[in-house]
């Protein structure tokens, strides 16, 4: 188990304790949080997951594989340095507690 | 083999009255328990979402290499040289899939979309003349017809192949039952149309079809593998988004009142077109193959078995989706089966979307109700869902 933290682009801020190997898209979606669409549903189709990983956590994150960075490009907000798809973020014990803001918009 | 520890079922997904009505079935294949064997082929098979989910996500031991139909490459010979994506397996699906989903991904369609609109536009303009319409011959097929090979790159002539080249690779997911047999009347000379027609030299410079060549000379393919991934956009690209607005409208058709909630937000049809691939899924089933012994539910699968999944059932199990009889277009739908997961997601969606999505919104701005008007028939194929014929009335706006 571990949390994932989510702050929406208002500042709202949640918390969702979820187990390992769970990614950040899915329990976004499995409780609500409308800030993330995802829907292709985690194939890296969509770029409608896209979070911007806060600053602290990002080294600890797996490298970027070249599917997402593509898809990336694709992101209807901004894309940033920090920018990542969510549903390519799994949960670890490396990762608990791993902050996220949500972009603007996702489509 | 002996199923000793795992429930059995008669259950045969591939006969005239499982498709003319799998409803009833789905729910006895969901309710049999999470790991069933189905004794009329001799193979595993799920109709829940969460372990049809398990099996996606692990793709090294539920392979594609060996078939994702009912045939197991391991024990015989392919029909016929298999999809270099959807039969393939990682490393080779790897890089192959990374080329075509960059083609095929929302940034790279964007471009797509005006074309699109005029398209809609112009159908729906000649559909508001008529009235009296058929959903798949005077809707579905005119636009996917026009719209799909447009935005690959395919000559106009000859389109119409397309269509039974579809029914007849999906039909080879299933058993070779009447249903396939059928199919393949006549279809040396579709399949001749078919392979010309994803031939470099016939594909028009602008479209997706010539990017897959262009990957190519960029060394990401190979030049062998780059028309055999064109001829998956001609395979997998055609029926099911046309059997997709066939069910839509007959969703829309059956829930007067969800065709009100898109007219006053047509925003919705993106989520709409999520629903009706929840609801009514287009394709329907597919299958794994175990590359080793392993366990799934806490039963335990023998390595060479053919892995059985319900996309229709897994839609509706009621222990993921509150109220899964229930159209809703407004229903929180990530997590369908429509498109299958995982690394073998189909990698056409994103323009699927884009089609369904433009059209309805075309007709949600121009017509108040839609009725069906007739009898229907269905077009019956062994792993997709659809109509041969719905008749419908149109009723303009205002
Ligand atoms: C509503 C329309 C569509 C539906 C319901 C649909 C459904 C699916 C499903 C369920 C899969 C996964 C099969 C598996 O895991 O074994 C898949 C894969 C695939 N689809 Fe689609 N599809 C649609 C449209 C398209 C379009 C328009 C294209 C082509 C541009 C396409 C090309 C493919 C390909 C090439 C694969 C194999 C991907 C891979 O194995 O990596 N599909 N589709
Ligand atoms: S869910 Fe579609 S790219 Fe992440």
């Amino acid at each position: 188990m571990g949390s994932f933290i989510f702050i929406a682009h208002d500042g709202t801020l949640r918390s969702l304790e979820v187990p390992a190997g769970t990614s950040a898209m899915q329990a976004a979606v499995a409780n609500g949080i409308t800030g993330i669409v995802a829907e292709c549903g985690g194939s890296q189709m969509c770029a409608t997951c896209h979070v911007y990983v806060d600053a602290a956590w990002l080294p600890k994150l797996a490298p970027m594989q070249a599917p997402e960075d593509a898809m990336l490009d694709s992101a209807a907000s901004e894309r940033k340095a920090n920018s990542r798809l969510s549903c390519q973020i799994l949960m670890s014990a490396e990762l608990d507690g791993l902050v996220v803001h949500l972009p603007e918009r996702q489509v | 083999m002996t199923q000793s520890d795992a429930s059995t079922s008669d259950i045969d997904p591939f006969s005239t009255e499982y498709l003319l009505d799998p409803y009833p079935f789905h729910e006895q294949l969901r309710e049999a328990g999470p790991v069933v064997w189905l004794s009329k082929w001799n193979c595993w098979g799920t109709g829940r979402h969460k372990e049809m989910n398990e099996v996606l996500a692990d793709p090294k031991t539920f392979c594609s290499g060996a078939g994702v139909g009912l045939a197991n490459f391991n024990n015989e010979k392919p029909w016929r040289q298999p999809s270099m994506l959807l039969e393939a397996d990682a490393p080779e699906h790897t890089m192959r899939r990374a080329v075509v989903g960059k083609v095929l991904s929302t940034g790279n369609l964007r471009r797509l979309r005006a074309d699109f609109e005029v398209a809609a536009a112009a159908l729906v303009e000649r559909l508001m003349e008529k009235r009296a319409v058929d959903a798949v011959a005077e809707v579905a097929e005119p636009y996917i017809l026009k719209v799909f090979p447009d935005a690959v790159g395919i000559g106009q002539e000859g389109r119409e192949n397309l269509i039974p080249y579809g029914a007849m690779v999906f039909n080879a997911l299933g058993p070779q039952n009447e249903l396939f047999q059928e199919s393949m009347v006549g279809i040396k000379e579709v399949s001749d149309w078919v392979m010309k027609n994803f031939l470099r030299e016939n594909l028009r410079p602008g479209g997706l079809g010539l990017e897959v060549y262009e990957a190519a000379d960029a060394g990401q393919v190979t030049l062998d593998e780059a028309p055999i991934l064109v001829r998956s956009f001609l395979s997998a690209g055609v029926d099911t988004t046309v059997n997709a607005i066939g069910n839509a409208l007959w969703c829309f058709a059956n829930h007067p009142e969800q065709w009100q909630k898109l007219r006053a937000n047509p925003a919705l049809s993106r989520s709409a077109f999520e629903e009706v691939l929840r609801f009514e899924a287009p394709f329907q089933s597919y299958f794994r193959t175990t590359t080793k012994d392993t366990s799934l539910a806490g039963t335990a699968i023998p390595g060479n078995q053919k892995f059985f999944m319900s996309v229709g059932a897994a839609n509706r199990d009621p222990r993921r989706w509150d109220q899964p009889g229930t159209f809703n277009i407004e229903r929180q739908t990530t997590g369908h089966m429509g498109f299958g997961g995982g690394i073998h997601g189909c990698v056409g969606q994103m323009i699927a979307r884009l089609e369904v999505e433009v059209l309805l919104t075309a007709m949600a701005s121009r017509i108040a109700r839609i009725e069906v008007s007739g009898p229907t028939t269905p077009r019956l194929n062994n792993v997709l869902r659809g109509f041969d014929t719905l008749p419908l009335t149109l009723y303009p706006a205002h």
